[in-house]
């Protein structure tokens, strides 16, 4: 028995050797992948709930709000004395314009409101209410104070809710936001239009590519597989640009259909709906025929044959033996073309119009011109979630086991 | 094999690929219906791409193929009704057992019922019954190779082909279903036509065997007559093991001749493939049909021998000699009581009865050495 045990110490010991020195083989690939992965999205997720703007530079009022109980009417004399407390400080701290910044996003003319009460603000006053209502009436509204508690932090589903265009009036029920601030449902539903119908074009045209690939002998496919690869290898931003002076109204395309007689005025192929898609499905191809390719190459010959001594005529045996064998790539080829024409983002910039930008346009527009991190965090939110949902359901269609991606 | 009208007939069918060297060499072929013919010979001798042609899926360059009587040149494969056994089976993988045995049979618009219940009778009858919801990847070798049987057999062709169907599996099984096939043969009365290059497979399981050499069939006979006549060096070599000496014929007279061993022996063979008086011929000795003895004297021929090596074989013992010249001169011998066993180095004698030592067409001194 001691011997049994000490055998089975000993091989624990053996195991754990073994162990850690895996880990260590992967330990770098697991360092940068929590660096520039999980640490960015976990900070994304946390930005999209997270609101302390307003709570830093404002924090009287930000705490006395809560003592406002009559949301119908403006609260009372000490909520005003804080907030024009508050707005004397960050005046003298030069915060005024971050607090201006944050209220603008919720309710607009705030950034006027809040400059315009500073400058009118007395030094002193008997009654501060008086005094905010004297430099300003939009304090009396309720609306004006519902942004502020909303904006008090730390946590907040705002940017959240307005991601989804939703909004909650000054009583904190939730209603659709008015129709001229309710554009995002319509970028996601777009977003995802346009990627499905990329991912469906993709199919189309690189499914045949992909079949020639894993027929021809290796002396024909080579060519043509370094053809298909060509995109992979030329900059992205090249290949936009080429695509916008091919597809210009003076551009290839048309002159050569107007030269050919299809059509006698140009046609409109650039800055709408038709030109990402063409510019996208070229981009993209690649990440469909490669799967595809794959999957076929490792499909013999002998199968089809095979089905035809059986008696299955040539497309009987295409749709019945081959088709099915190749699902595989076809799911891993739509799942790879579809998430990564979620987050596509410079085609459909340079080559699309105003109605065509997609969710990532925003995102970059929250980013780097408004500075509005917690609507860019919240858009970036909504899609992960939106795409891990349609995940799962794709998931349990076609089933994990079913995805082979080379 | 006596019908008067044969199921499959090849007439001057010629193949090449590249338009240059021609892969079969007018071919000349007729299968009788329920007949068992094997296709034999090593690869690259058109036996595969004569099965292939028969299949529809190569186009003969010159000449024609009929089944029963009809041209098969604008019969595409899958209207030709020739069950097919490929090589490593080809069940489609994402199907189950029963789902591949019933293809043939659901591409002919049979209804779900019968189908169903011709694809079990199919699987009971190479004793899979049961295992028709597994996917082919849950079985072994063996049951897969009966699955692709059964869905060659299920729609009831008038031919089967089988390309190969063994060659996948080890020596035990694939004995085994060596005589199951036979037995399938003979208890359902059709046709197959047998592409293999091992020539034990064809002698078991064949009434005819078609040696393929070069594009050309050397001989075609029953596994019997192809063993023991041998036409020609070829012919002897593949088939089964043999022994060779090269001579000179010095004389001809009926049916028999005499010739002078490059080693310098005379011995007096069965002249089958030789050319007059003075012509090459090589001498083929099955190692069975010689008898190794300490003194030759009583026997029409016998040359001396130098043992180099015995080999024990259970059953029987292998003499390994130097005859004329020839180290590797084999003799098989079986174990028979007070008789003492030759030994390495032993100075005996190997001697044979003329009708035992067949004078065949010449080979290449290379494949002698």
């Amino acid at each position: 028995m001691d011997d049994g045990l000490s055998l089975k110490v000993k091989l624990r010991r053996a195991e754990r050797m073994r162990q850690w020195r895996a880990f260590g083989l992967i330990a770098p690939m697991l360092l940068f992948l929590v660096v520039i992965f999980v640490v960015p999205i976990a900070d994304m997720l946390r930005r999209s709930v997270h609101d302390v703007d307003l709570s830093e530079v404002w924090p009287r009022t930000t705490q006395a709000i809560g003592a406002w109980t009559d949301r119908t009417q403006a609260p009372d004399e000490p909520i005003f004395a804080a907030l024009a407390q508050d707005i004397r400080d960050s005046q003298a701290n030069r915060t005024l314009a971050t607090a201006a910044r944050r209220l603008n996003y919720d309710f607009s003319g705030s950034r006027s409101l809040i400059f315009g009460t500073a400058r009118a603000l007395p030094e002193d006053a008997p009654s501060w209410k008086a005094a905010v209502l004297e430099a300003n009436d939009t304090w009396a509204s309720p609306e004006i104070w519902a942004a502020i508690d909303r904006a008090s932090g730390p946590i907040t589903a705002f940017f959240l809710l307005q991601a989804l265009d939703l909004e909650r009036d000054p009583m904190g029920n939730l209603r659709a936001a008015p129709e001229d601030e309710s554009i995002y449902l319509d970028v996601l539903a777009r977003t995802f239009g346009v990627s499905l119908s990329v991912t469906l074009l993709c199919l189309a045209l690189g499914f045949p590519v992909a079949y020639l690939l894993a027929t021809l002998p290796p002396s024909k496919a080579n060519p043509l597989m370094i053809l298909v690869l060509l995109p992979f290898w030329t900059s992205l931003l090249v290949r936009t640009a080429a695509w916008i002076v091919l597809l210009q109204d003076q551009g290839l395309v048309n002159g050569a259909l107007q030269w050919m007689g299809i059509i006698e005025h140009p046609i409109r192929l650039i800055f709408n709906r038709a030109g990402v898609l063409i510019a996208m499905t070229h981009v993209l191809l690649p990440f469909m025929i490669l799967p595809l390719y794959s999957v076929m190459k490792g499909i013999p010959p002998v199968y089809m044959r095979a089905a035809r001594s059986l008696g299955a005529p040539p497309t009987v045996a295409f749709l019945r033996i081959y088709l099915p064998q190749t699902l595989p790539g076809i799911a891993a080829g739509t799942l790879l073309t579809f998430i990564i024409a979620l987050g596509y983002y410079i085609t459909p910039a340079l080559i699309g119009g105003a109605a065509d930008q997609m969710v990532s346009y925003f995102i970059a527009f929250y980013t780097s011109d408004t500075v509005n991190w917690g609507m860019a965090s919240a858009l970036g939110t909504v899609l992960l979630t939106a795409t891990l949902i349609l995940y799962t359901i794709y998931n349990r269609l076609i089933g994990a086991d079913q995805v082979k991606l080379g | 094999m006596g019908a008067t009208e044969p199921l499959v007939r090849f007439k001057d069918v010629r193949k090449t690929y590249d338009g240059d060297t021609l892969v079969v060499k007018n071919l000349n072929l007729d299968i009788g219906d329920g007949e068992f013919l094997t296709m034999l010979g090593p690869s690259g001798s058109g036996k595969t791409t004569s099965l292939m042609m028969l299949a529809g899926f190569e186009v003969p360059t010159h000449g024609e193929i009929l089944l029963a009587g009809a041209s098969l040149k604008n019969t595409p494969p899958h209207k030709r009704d020739i069950g097919m056994v490929f090589q490593n089976y080809a069940l489609f993988p994402h199907m189950t057992v029963a789902e591949n045995v019933a293809f043939p049979l659901s591409v002919r618009g049979i209804g779900k019922s019968e189908r169903e219940e011709r694809a079990e009778k199919a699987l009971d009858m190479v004793r899979l019954g049961g295992l028709g919801a597994r996917r082919p990847a849950q079985l072994s070798g063996g049951q897969q190779q009966r699955v692709a049987l059964a869905r060659a057999l299920v729609f009831e062709p008038r031919l089967v082909l089988m390309d190969e169907p063994l060659g996948a599996l080890d020596k035990q099984l694939r004995e085994h279903m060596q005589i199951e096939i036979k037995h399938l043969h003979d208890r359902l009365g059709i046709t197959v036509v047998y592409v293999t290059h091992d020539q034990s497979e064809a002698l078991t399981m064949s009434d005819r065997v078609a040696v393929f050499n070069d594009g050309i069939i050397q001989q075609l006979d029953s596994p019997r007559d192809l063993y023991e006549s041998p036409n020609n060096s070829f012919v002897a070599q593949f088939i089964g093991e043999n022994n060779i000496l090269n001579g000179t014929v010095e004389s001809l007279d009926e049916g028999f001749a005499g010739v002078r061993l490059d080693g310098g022996g005379h011995v007096r063979a069965r002249a089958v493939n030789v050319g007059g008086v003075g012509a090459r011929t090589s001498l083929s000795f099955r190692p069975e049909k010689v008898h190794i003895e300490g003194i030759g004297a009583d026997h029409e021929n016998y040359l001396p021998a130098l043992v180099e090596e015995t080999i024990y074989h259970g059953d029987h013992m292998r003499v390994r000699a130097k005859v004329d010249g020839n180290e590797d001169f084999t003799v098989k011998m079986r174990y028979r009581s007070g008789r003492e066993e030759p030994k390495a180095g032993d100075d005996l004698f190997v001697a044979f009865a003329a009708e035992d030592c067949l004078a065949l067409d010449p080979v290449a001194p290379t494949t002698t050495a």
